[in-house]
């Protein structure tokens, strides 16, 4: 039988991760909400801005907090560019095809990562405590991040309510000709949709350096974990995703400790594929 | 001078041709209606005048500026509203952030609050339901929202694309008054209408457009002695 306590801080330890899956899904969402084009290689943006963060850090001596503001400029950076050089050319055309450019995108990043920095894997290393509460261990860095993650999606929910932009791009996403005739110029709302989920993807990326290291592949590790994520909580569904990827992380921690690590993947993708069956449209899709 | 005018517009969609060589004028201040089968153009015609279909002949000018070639978005701000057919609210918005998106471009953005006074003032409905999500209003609500939310960007030109559509009875009545007062209120208005006998009440003139061609124009108590627009229209 296992120690309820380490069943407690495995709990603890899946709201944590659930916080930075929630960022990274949300800004999936953000963007397939709005442009309605998946974006394949969404953590694969997030690995770059993780290298961009661990040269800065260990190699040039940046203080972290300027170097993970950085890694947002250039997430937003690169949001524009995807959406720009890749999204913009095949707006009109089958999805499939958009599946394929925005997959390509993913090799390409892959490869060019580990042409440039080899596949070495690479930690930021940090001198942050492990904390001891009630004879659990709770990692200092985990704690932080979630506690930023959460901050910066309560703000990506004040900007999406609050401003004329932010409320403009939730009206694109219910009728995309409608605010057309608003005065809004659709692709204006999408520069921003792309600059915030590529800035989004910037964050994650500066939080998730201080937990796991970087390698070329991180993208593969969480990336389709992120899409499960988003499609239990129903594609474009910010709502959802927020609440999925909590469920996802506590399946995967929890397990994890039960019976182990790997195990705590598949189950959670066990229970993807039921939950596939059982609620096609997401958990919080009303029964059709 | 004329408010609006089309010479000689042919548009359509890709190999599809819906408008043949459609001549049209809005005058200031009057209520205009362009009655017709279905599959007549009518609603092609009204996406031409705000932007939505590019034009693919012919001129398309308002207060004595070229459309042709502009955007959707940028029509707006010229003073051109189009209420769509099927009304198309934002839905999951409530209806103070619907009426919000009305008035998205800068200049009316400018004007918010005084816009918003008036159309709480035609629409007492909307005040009342403000933080309600639009798409729980019902069809005539939903309607007068669509209206509402056309009047945030303050036009000078309002399109009405079917407002009829899709309502009880009785809601079409109400919504033929509550038209009758938005133009008193000083809006030109250019309606498309299946509701022949009640648009022709409402208008000053009419085009009856049929299979892309304009078949016939007049004073709309002339248009509706027609023998044949009665038989096949107004159902007398």
């Amino acid at each position: 039988m296992i120690d309820p306590i380490f069943l407690l801080e495995a709990a603890v330890n899946g709201v944590l991760l659930g916080g930075v899956l929630a960022l990274l899904a949300l800004g999936l969402n953000l963007i397939f909400g709005v442009i309605d084009i998946v974006w394949i290689a969404y953590v694969d943006l997030v690995m770059v801005c993780m290298y961009l963060v661990y040269f800065l850090v260990m190699v040039y001596g940046w203080p972290l907090w300027l170097a993970g503001v950085l890694s947002i400029a250039l997430g937003a950076l690169l949001g524009l560019g995807v959406h720009l050089l890749i999204i913009t050319p095949i707006l009109g055309s089958a999805p499939v095809n958009q599946l394929l450019a925005t997959g390509g995108l993913l090799f390409f990043l892959q490869s060019f990562a580990t042409f440039l920095w080899t596949t070495d894997h690479r930690t930021v290393r940090l001198a942050l405590p492990i904390l001891e509460v009630g004879g659990m261990f709770v990692s200092f860095a985990r704690l932080i991040a979630f506690a930023i993650s959460l901050v910066a999606m309560l703000g990506l929910w004040i900007f999406l309510r609050r401003t004329y932009i932010g409320t403009a791009i939730r009206a694109v996403s219910q009728d995309r000709e409608a605010m057309a005739l608003m005065g809004a110029d659709p692709q204006r709302v999408y520069f921003v949709t792309s600059a915030v989920g590529g800035a989004m993807a910037g964050l994650a990326g500066a939080l998730l350096i201080i937990q796991y290291s970087v390698h070329p592949f991180f993208g593969a590790a969480f990336g389709p974990l992120t899409f499960m994520i988003c499609v239990l909580g129903g594609l474009g569904n910010m709502v959802g995703a927020f609440i999925a990827s909590f469920i996802m992380s506590e399946i995967i921690s929890i397990s994890g400790v039960v019976i182990s690590t790997e195990m705590g993947y598949v189950i959670a993708f066990l229970v993807f594929i039921v939950m596939m069956f059982a609620r096609p449209g997401g958990i919080l899709a009303r029964r059709g | 001078m004329s408010m609006l005018e089309l010479r000689n517009v042919t548009a359509g969609y890709g190999q599809f041709t819906a408008l043949w060589g459609v001549d049209l004028r809005v005058d200031a201040g009057e209520a205009v209606a362009v009655v017709g089968p279905n599959g007549a153009g009518k609603t092609t015609l009204m996406r031409v005048i705000s932007g939505l279909v590019p034009l693919r002949s012919g001129e398309l000018v308002f207060e004595g500026r070229s459309l042709a070639g502009r955007k959707a978005h940028e029509i707006v701000t010229r003073g051109i509203a189009h209420v769509p057919e099927g009304r198309r609210i934002f839905p999951l918005l409530t209806v103070a952030d619907n009426l919000k998106m009305g008035a998205f471009q800068p200049r009316a953005r400018k004007a918010f609050t005084e816009s918003l006074e008036r159309v709480h003032a035609l629409f007492p409905a909307l005040a009342e339901r403000q933080r309600q999500r639009a798409g729980s209003l019902s069809g005539g609500e939903q309607q007068m929202l669509a209206i509402g939310r056309a009047l945030m960007s303050r036009p000078t030109l309002i399109l009405l694309d079917e407002p009829s559509m899709g309502l009880a009875p009785v809601m079409v009545l109400r919504l033929f008054d509550l038209i009758r007062r938005v133009r008193k209120e000083g809006y030109t208005i250019l309606v498309v209408e299946q509701n022949v006998r009640q648009v022709l009440k409402l208008v000053d003139r009419a085009y009856l457009l049929e299979v892309g061609r304009i078949r016939m124009e007049g004073r709309a108590a002339e248009l509706a002695e027609q023998d044949f627009v009665r038989k096949a229209y107004v159902g007398m």
